[in-house]
């Protein structure tokens, strides 16, 4: 079994490669995105260093959604997720292996973006630690969650939309605990306690998300 | 075919409709006298002054809201277990009520948060978390009927009922968990009602009516369903033959 989890976290994250930069294009749009707020509310460097924190989470959040859509649809599409569903493997393996997938090709890329983007943005140094901390604690929440999402709508043609609005309230708890972990920081309080509420969601997330999603799988291959 | 759809459905059918009158009666009788109660016959707050009757609305709304999300779980949980036909269009039919208690509480909420804390809105943690239920609400409706095939939206969207009833504990303790304008609880307590006798009886008239209300809503809603699966069933057999 962890052989198998192995080959198709292995066989996702080379396909996500070799297609000519999937994480690349994820990583790009939250560049873009967060780029697009100075020129919005003006290069002011105090106003940028107070709204770092949530546009940089925001703007992971929205980066994450979209890249969902790949998750499971390529291989509903040539036929693959089948051959996983009737695989010995227990198909909440299988997507436990798909969702780390497509963290290690988005979450990760994003986590290292992301202290780059918060310099540009002139994000105080005593938020660094807590901005990577707590995006590598929610970015593997939001994968699981949005995992669910992109289950369920497998069997919509047009998902991309609905995916947002299935999968974005879900994640608000996350983007809330994200936040205020580095906003706590930033006011020279500890980020501990917001840390490990994140942790508490992610174990949530864990070990409930695979199972619906599985469950939407099994459907949407009925 | 089908027709295992029409055999349950059928006896929902007859009894509903022995059932509907009644309750379409007593929630008017209720929601009459509970009003009546509410803004004429019950005194004003010693400090809210006449703003506190907003609250025969709000907060049956705000019980109706959760009670309408637990209702579209509890519903959509039976249906995947059991396959049964008919909770699937129960909870399909509860949604769009829900969505509308919610949207009332947070609009009546929105008209006393403005006398009582100078602002319409504040982003704090019952607020937001009411309006994430709107929002899954929405997204259940829209999943719902997004696929061409009924049957498979009723499952995906009960999935995803399921998976969005963890919001439903953050909305009711919210208050006690978190700092907020908001009030604690004040009628559900252990140590009984905090709240004056003569307000809490138009307040429990007025919440009985609007769970009646919601069982001569859901009743008509869900009729309609079924009709209108039979009728999809019957173009599929006239197809067919």
């Amino acid at each position: 079994m962890i052989g198998t989890f192995a080959a198709i976290v292995g066989r996702d994250v080379t396909l996500a490669v070799r297609r000519g930069g999937d994480a690349a294009t994820v990583v790009a749009f939250f560049v873009v995105v967060v780029t697009l707020f100075p020129f919005g509310v003006g290069p002011e460097p105090n106003l940028l260093a107070r709204i770092a924190p949530g546009v940089l989470w925001v703007a992971a959040l929205l980066a994450a959604t979209l890249s969902l859509d790949r998750v499971f649809r390529a291989d509903l599409e040539d036929g693959s997720l089948e051959l996983l569903a009737l695989a010995p493997c227990p198909l909440v393996v299988t997507v436990l292996a798909k969702v780390l997938a497509h963290w290690l090709t988005t979450g990760l890329p994003l986590l290292l973006a992301a202290p780059v983007l918060a310099i540009l943005l002139n994000l105080p140094w005593d938020g660094f630690e807590a901005l990577i901390g707590a995006l590598a604690l929610g970015t593997p929440s939001l994968s699981l969650i949005g995992a669910v999402g992109a289950a369920l709508t497998l069997g919509v043609r047009r998902a991309g939309v609905l995916v947002a609005l299935l999968v974005l309230p879900l994640a608000v708890p996350v983007l809330t605990f994200g936040v205020a972990a580095i906003e706590a920081a930033l006011t020279g309080q500890t980020a501990a306690p917001h840390l490990m509420i994140l942790s508490g969601f992610l174990l949530g997330a864990l070990a409930l998300a695979p199972w619906a999603a599985a469950a939407a799988v099994r459907l949407a291959l009925d | 075919m089908s027709w295992h759809l029409l055999a349950s459905p059928a006896r929902f059918m007859r009894y509903s409709e022995r059932i509907r009158p009644w309750a379409s009666a007593l929630a008017l009788g209720a929601i009459a006298i509970g009003l009546y109660q509410g803004l004429f016959a019950s005194p004003a707050d010693y400090q809210q002054g006449d703003t506190v009757r907003i609250m025969y609305v709000h907060v049956p709304s705000a019980w109706m809201a959760l009670f309408c999300y637990t209702a579209m779980a509890v519903s959509s949980a039976g249906y995947l277990v059991w396959k049964q036909p008919l909770a699937e269009i129960a909870a399909r039919a509860t949604a769009p009520i829900g969505a509308c208690f919610t949207a009332l509480a947070l609009a009546t909420g929105s008209l006393w948060g403005k006398p009582m804390w100078g602002t319409w809105w504040v982003w704090d943690a019952r607020l937001t978390s009411v309006l994430v239920l709107l929002f899954l609400y929405l997204g259940y409706m829209a999943l719902a009927d997004a696929f061409d095939d009924p049957v498979k939206g009723g499952k995906a969207a009960s999935i995803l009922a399921l998976v969005g009833f963890v919001n439903v504990p953050i909305v009711k303790f919210s208050v006690d968990w978190w700092n907020t304008l908001h009030q604690p609880v004040s009628v559900a307590r252990m140590d009984g009602p905090t709240i004056d006798p003569a307000m809490l009886a138009p307040l429990l008239i007025m919440a009985a009516g609007f769970t009646l209300y919601y069982v001569a809503l859901v009743i008509v809603r869900m009729q309609a369903l079924v009709l209108e699966r039979r009728v999809r069933a019957l173009q599929q057999v006239a197809a067919g033959a």
